[in-house]
C-alpha cells in the first residue's frame, strides 16, 4: 500500500524535502520541512494521533514509537531522514477488535488514569518483551524509566507488563 | 527551530568537506553532523544550537564492534549506546563501560544515541540550556549565572571563573578509566587522540569543549586489551534511582595479585567539567592491600583540588565515598 501526502509542511524556507516513510506497513510519500520531527509528521501529516507529544525533548517518553523494531523517542528524530526505516506506532500494534496482548493487559490492570502517556508506555512495554530485561518488578521499573506517568499509574503499569511476560512463559515470546 | 539545509553525506569525504566549511567545530558551529540526534535536535529546539547545515551521517559505514589482534576493541562511531552496552565482548572485558552506559538515559535514547554523540554530548547546566540567561559556554563573555545561582548539580573539579558546568556523560567516564583513544578523520589529516587529551578544561573559553576542528569526523574509538584478572565496576549516585544524571559516579578497574593491588585505575563523573581522572591517586594504591583506609587516602587525593560552590559542597564527601565504595566492589 502507498499513499500521497503533501499537507502540513512549512515551506517558508523553500527547502522542503520529499521522503518515503514506511509506517505500520504502509509506504507514504510525504514532503516535509527538514525541521519536522517524526512525531509531528506522524500526527500532523499522516494523522496518526495515537503517538502523543509530551515534553518534546526526549524526557517523558509519550512519543515512543518503534524504528526498525527498537523503541525510540519520535520527538528527537527528524522525519526527513527516516526513509527506509520501518516505523511502528500504537495504531500498528492492534485494533479495537483485536488488541495486542499488551493493550489488553493495560485495560485489564487499569494501567492508566488520564491516558496521555499510555500509548508511549505500551510501545515501550512491547519493545521490552524482546529486550534483555530481568524478571523482577524492579527490572521492569528500570527498563520503563524513560516513560513518565504524571498520574502515577506505575504499579498497575508494572503489573500489566508482568502479566504479559508471565503469559509468554520463561524466556520466551508468545 | 531555526531553518537549516539538510543533506545526506554520500561518503566520509563528503561529510568532512561539508563540515570543514564551518568556522568552528565547537559552540556556534554552522555545520553539524546528525547521528542519533538526541543532543543536537534537543538543543536546536531550545535555540542553543543554531546550525545552518545539517549533514546526515547515519548512512555512512561507521558501525561495528570488533576485537583487535592485540585483544583490544574497536567501536564504530555510530554504534548505538544500546548495542555497545549489550555487546558480549564489552560486557565480559569492559564491564564498567556496559554498566555506565546502562546507568545513563533511557532505553529509547540509548537505542539511537551514538558512541561519538555520547562523547560530544553537552552539559545539562540549566543556564546553558536557557537562552534567556547569560552563559559563557553559549555566548563567551556574557557571564555565568550558575556561580551565584542554582549550582547543586554543577562541577567541583576543573572549574574556572567563567564556567562550572559538569560533563554529563557516564560512558566517557568508563572509557577514560580504560584509556580509550578517539580516532578522527579530518579535512587535512587523520589523527588518534587519547581520550584524556580529547576534552578541554573551560578556563576562559568554556565554549571550547574538545580538540575537534572544523571537518573532523570521529570514525571510531579503541580501548586497549584488559588483563584477564581485572575486575571493573561503575557506580552512579543520583537523586532518582533511574533516568537521572549523576551527582557523582566512579568507574574503577583493579587487578589484585596475592592480596595486593597490581593495577588500579578509576575515573569520576558528575563532579568534573570533563570526565575526571587523577593518576597520582591511583598510583598510591599500587602494591597496597585493598583496605578502606587505603581507598580513602586515594579518594582524598583525587578530590584534593575540589572547589565546591554554594550548593554542591556535599559532592566532595559524596565523591570520596563513591570512590571508596566502587574500589571495594572492584576488589571484593
Amino acid at each position: 500500500m502507498s499513499a500521497q501526502h503533501q499537507a502540513g509542511t512549512d515551506r517558508a524556507d523553500g527547502t522542503s524535502v520529499p521522503v518515503s516513510l514506511r509506517v505500520n506497513g504502509t509506504t507514504h510519500a510525504v514532503v516535509v520541512d527538514p525541521r519536522m520531527t517524526l512525531l509531528d509528521c506522524l500526527r500532523e501529516v499522516l494523522h496518526l494521533t495515537g503517538t502523543k507529544k509530551g515534553c518534546d525533548h526526549g524526557q517523558c517518553g509519550a512519543c515512543t514509537v518503534h524504528i526498525d523494531g527498537r523503541r525510540a523517542n519520535s520527538c528527537l528524530a527528524l522525519a526527513a531522514v527516516q526513509d527506509g526505516r520501518e516505523i511502528t506506532t500504537i495504531e500498528g500494534l492492534g485494533s479495537p477488535g483485536k488488541l495486542h496482548p499488551m493493550q489488553a493487559a493495560f485495560l485489564e490492570h487499569d494501567a492508566y488514569q488520564c491516558g496521555y502517556c499510555t500509548s508511549g508506555q505500551i510501545m515501550s512495554a512491547v519493545a521490552l518483551l524482546s529486550e534483555p530485561c530481568g524478571p523482577s518488578d524492579d527490572d521492569v521499573r528500570e527498563f520503563m524509566s524513560g516513560n513518565i506517568c504524571r498520574c502515577g499509574a506505575y504499579p498497575n503499569i508494572v503489573a500489566a507488563i508482568q502479566r504479559v511476560r508471565r503469559s509468554q512463559g520463561p524466556g520466551g515470546k508468545s | 527551530m531555526k531553518v537549516f539545509a539538510l543533506e545526506r553525506a554520500a561518503d566520509r569525504a563528503a561529510a568532512i568537506a561539508a563540515a570543514a566549511a564551518s568556522t568552528t567545530a565547537q559552540q556556534g558551529a554552522s555545520v553539524r553532523f546528525l547521528a542519533g540526534g538526541t543532543t543536537l535536535i534537543d538543543l536546536m529546539k531550545l535555540g542553543v544550537e543554531l546550525p545552518e547545515r545539517i549533514v546526515d551521517i547515519t548512512r555512512l559505514d561507521l558501525g561495528g564492534i570488533e576485537e583487535q589482534a592485540d585483544g583490544g576493541v574497536s567501536i564504530g562511531a555510530s554504534v548505538t549506546n544500546s548495542d555497545l552496552a549489550h555487546n558480549v565482548l564489552v560486557r565480559q572485558r569492559y564491564a564498567a563501560l556496559s554498566e555506565a552506559i546502562l546507568a545513563g538515559a533511557s532505553t529509547q535514547l540509548r537505542n539511537v544515541a551514538s558512541l561519538a554523540g555520547n562523547l560530544l554530548q553537552r552539559t545539562r547546566c540549566v543556564y546553558f540550556r536557557n537562552t534567556a540567561t547569560p552563559c559563557n559556554k553559549r555566548e563567551p563573555g556574557s557571564g555565568c549565572p550558575a556561580i551565584t545561582g542554582a549550582n547543586r548539580m554543577m562541577a567541583i573539579l576543573g572549574t574556572s571563573d567563567a564556567c562550572i558546568a559538569s560533563n554529563p556523560s557516564d560512558m566517557a567516564v568508563a572509557m577514560l578509566a580504560y584509556d580509550a583513544t578517539v580516532h578522527v578523520e579530518g579535512a587535512s589529516k587523520s589523527r588518534s587522540i587519547a581520550l584524556n587529551d580529547f576534552f578541554l578544561l573551560p578556563q576562559a573559553r568554556p565554549d571550547l569543549e574538545n580538540v575537534l576542528e572544523p571537518g573532523d569526523l570521529i570514525t571510531h574509538v579503541t580501548m586497549p586489551a584488559r588483563p584477564a584478572a581485572e575486575r571493573s565496576v561503575y557506580l552512579k549516585l543520583r537523586d532518582r534511582v533511574s533516568y537521572e544524571f549523576a551527582l557523582v559516579s566512579t568507574a574503577a578497574a583493579v587487578v589484585l595479585s596475592d592480596g595486593r593491588m597490581a593495577s588500579v585505575r578509576f575515573a569520576l563523573g558528575g563532579v568534573g567539567t570533563r570526565p575526571w581522572r587523577v593518576p597520582g591517586a591511583e598510583q598510591t594504591l599500587i602494591g597496597q592491600a585493598p583496605t578502606e583506609q587505603n581507598f580513602r587516602r586515594a579518594a582524598d587525593l583525587a578530590l584534593a583540588g575540589a572547589r565546591p560552590q554554594s550548593q554542591n559542597g556535599f559532592k566532595v564527601e559524596l565523591a570520596k565515598r563513591c570512590v571508596v565504595e566502587t574500589l571495594k566492589r572492584a576488589t571484593r
